[in-house]
């Protein structure tokens, strides 16, 4: 792990892995859509609306990988002090964020015509709607805790604080009772059929693969603004003691 | 047929929330990433 913590040799692999992310991601992806959306048959229940089957499961996963990513990062950070550990933790919140946005729309889109309402407040809605919520509350802070150029430690607690909810979404539709479907993929196997389950696992990996490149352009911004403003401060200090040697 | 032709309403309104969030999340965080290197690389040569 240690190996890449130092900035240069991650920005060396960054520089290569960035683009192959992308495109390899936005290719699986944009395929695996309309692999399920022009090649898969509608379902005996849901009808046609299965189809939204492909992006509404990728992105609850990237909703919660995202927060699982950031609380990784901040454990790191507390414990090893890895100098892009903090980095990785902010660049994965914005992404978490639209991911977990996607997963809430696209449930409530699909909630209308299979439950017949947009919305109910029962476990997994609530936790996930609170995840929302609490990437509002890491991207606020961990931003302005930057700017002031004060220690991302603050942050990093609250990402290990908030990595609690992540297993409370993912045991809700058990523990309480809830319009959601129980857990349709587990260790034990799938109970989805074969013709659902492979163009989800190719989307699955393709939007996995689009928000790593995501996690890693914007680790690359956090680290080329740190590195613009460090140099910016050493041009004017330097400028300081010329105009104070020449005044002396 | 009518239920089906309902159903596919909220199909494509699912597939665009996603596909524009992508979009528009993977467009800013190219160009943002393209910019702050820029202007490192610019504050560099001087």
């Amino acid at each position: 792990m240690h190996l890449y913590a130092n900035p240069a040799r991650f920005l060396r692999i960054a520089k290569w892995l960035t683009p192959l992310l992308l495109v390899s991601g936005l290719l699986l992806a944009g395929g695996a859509m309309l692999w399920g959306f022009f090649n898969t048959p509608p379902d005996r229940l849901m009808g046609d609306t299965v189809k939204i089957l492909y992006i509404h499961v990728p992105s609850a996963w990237l909703g919660m990988g995202g927060w699982t990513a950031i609380a990784i990062a901040s454990l790191v950070e507390l414990v090893w002090r890895h100098p892009l550990a903090a980095i990785a933790a902010r660049a994965a919140a914005v992404p978490g964020a639209v991911f977990t946005f996607i997963c809430l729309a696209t449930g409530s889109i699909w909630g209308r015509p299979t439950w017949g309402t947009w919305w109910v407040w029962d476990g997994r809605l609530t936790s996930m709607l609170v995840l929302l919520f609490l990437y509002f509350g890491y991207i606020a802070l961990s931003g302005s805790l930057a700017r002031e150029g004060q220690s991302s430690r603050i942050a990093a607690i609250f990402g290990l604080v908030g990595a609690i909810n992540v297993p409370i979404i993912n045991r809700s539709v058990v523990w309480w009772n809830s319009l959601h479907q129980p857990p349709s993929i587990t260790t034990g196997g799938s109970a989805i059929d074969e013709v659902f389950l492979v163009p989800l696992m190719v989307a699955v990996l393709g939007f996995s693969l689009l928000f790593g490149g995501v996690v890693l352009a914007r680790m690359r911004t956090i680290l080329a603004d740190i590195q613009a403003e460090a140099r910016l401060r050493r041009m004017a200090q330097k400028a300081d003691l010329k105009t104070s040697e020449a005044a002396s | 047929m009518r239920e089906a032709l309902d159903q596919m309403i909220f199909v494509y309104a699912a597939f665009a929330v996603t596909i524009i969030s992508t979009l528009l999340l993977v467009g800013q965080s190219w160009l943002a990433m393209r910019k702050a290197e820029a202007r490192r690389d610019k504050v560099k040569g001087k």
